[in-house]
């Protein structure tokens, strides 16, 4: 059988981390090739539904990243995801969903090499828990993320 | 009772308020009333039987009961705190409603207990109640009952958090999978305001609205997060849940997290902000790397 292949979708902010991501491929860095970049405007636009919907959709895991705090491009934005998050992470927890499969982070646009250091421990994060197992009965569509 | 009735009977004879909001007997047990006249006032009851939370009649949705002219609506504990609630969603100015404190002496709900009457027990909630006499109200009635007595919720929460994490995924997805997505649970909550709901939005579509497990999950998911910081504890979801999903202990856990984390607890003081929508710089954020 092959080795698992992780799918990972990681939302980021415009401003900060995806520049970051940005700077990461500009300066050659190598990192693992499983995230699926998502562009958001802020951290604060990301609702905890398009987490949900990614495990839906298939991902293995997620990853969530934005600007530092107080380096917000609009203020408080990322003060506020850090709130829902917070609640988020222990409802998953609650339900039996590994929280591990969420990544949260700060990365900000100068910090290429944390990005990568992000991607690469989520995908070995990932790799360890396995894929999500299938609740539902119907294959590829319908996973739902659960206990690892 | 006496209390309450003549209270009710002087509000609408004042003028003061055109409807009194209460509760009644009907066929084994009561149901919400609403009186108009003051032979209807003098039918009011209340007792552990009265479960409903009648600040759902409040809410802006309920376009029916606000063609009936300004209310008076019993509350207890529990309804006050969502009365309140609604007063801090800016969903309803304090000005508008006369509320009738009474002093609540927990509810008892089906299943047997020694010493209650009738294969009665407290109901859960009550006995986790943070305050059973409501203080945001224009008047108070009743008299303080004993003290419910029962496991509680937080022990249920404990008892689940205790479990390892499949089978806490277990639980949940086999409850979660008896959803019929009747939306009852929404409908009833006094808190669940919003003139359309993201889970009737189609476009897109964010939750998937046949009752498959996919759009289940993401459904039980998202209420339970929308009312983190918002949920009074009323239990009126789970109450109105034909699938029998414990939704109680799922908001429980919420309010648990949101009082851990932010020191915020539902109460029924309307000038407390709601914890979601502020923020503190130095919030924790043990969870990010």
């Amino acid at each position: 059988m092959a080795a698992f292949q992780p799918k990972i979708t990681a939302f980021v902010c415009n401003w900060c981390t995806y520049t970051g991501a940005d700077l990461a491929g500009t300066s050659r860095l190598q990192m693992a090739p499983e995230v699926r970049i998502i562009r958001l405007p802020c951290t604060g636009r990301i609702d905890p539904l398009f987490i949900i919907k990614a495990f839906e959709r298939g991902a293995d895991g997620v990853i969530v990243s934005g600007c530092h705090p107080a380096d917000c491009h609009y203020n408080h934005g990322n003060y506020h995801a850090r709130r829902r998050f917070a609640i988020f992470r222990d409802l998953l927890d609650f339900v039996g969903i590994d929280p591990r499969r969420v990544i949260f982070s700060w990365v900000s646009a100068s910090e290429g090499g944390k990005w990568r250091d992000v991607v690469d421990g989520a995908t070995a994060t990932i790799r360890e828990l396995g894929p999500c197992r299938t609740d539902t009965g119907d294959e590829g569509q319908g996973r739902l993320a659960c206990a690892s | 009772m006496r209390e309450l009735r003549e209270l009710a009977a002087r509000l609408l004879e004042a003028n003061d308020v055109q409807v009194v909001i209460g509760w009644e007997e009907w066929g084994r047990g009561v149901r919400p009333a609403f009186a108009r006249t003051l032979a209807e006032a003098d039918r009011l009851v209340f007792d552990q039987r009265c479960v409903h939370n009648l600040a759902t009649y409040l809410h802006p949705r309920r376009k029916h009961i606000r063609r009936l002219g300004r209310p008076a609506v019993v509350v207890k504990g529990c309804d006050a705190r969502a009365a309140a609630g609604l007063i801090r969603d800016n969903q309803l100015r304090r000005e508008d409603v006369v509320l009738i404190g009474v002093r609540c002496p927990g509810m008892w709900v089906e299943g047997g207990a020694e010493g209650l009457p009738g294969d009665r027990k407290w109901a859960d909630r009550c006995v986790s109640c943070p305050q059973r006499t409501p203080t945001l109200c224009d008047h108070l009635v009743g008299e303080d009952g004993p003290e419910p007595d029962g496991p509680g919720l937080e022990a249920q929460v404990e008892r689940l958090q205790a479990l390892p994490m499949a089978e806490r995924w277990a639980f949940w997805s086999s409850a979660f999978e008896r959803c019929v997505r009747c939306y009852a649970c929404r409908e009833v909550c006094p808190l669940c305001f919003c003139d359309r709901c993201l889970a009737d939005k189609s476009v897109p579509q964010w939750i998937e609205s046949s009752p498959h497990q996919r759009g289940n999950v993401a459904w039980h998911l998202a209420r339970a997060l929308h009312l983190a910081g918002r949920c009074v504890g009323c239990g009126e979801c789970e109450r109105a849940c034909p699938a029998g999903i414990p939704l109680s202990i799922l908001n429980a856990r919420l309010q648990q997290s949101v009082r851990e984390r932010f020191e915020f607890v539902a109460s029924d003081d309307p000038s407390v902000p709601s914890p979601i929508g502020q923020f503190r710089v130095d919030d924790g954020q043990e969870f990010i790397r």
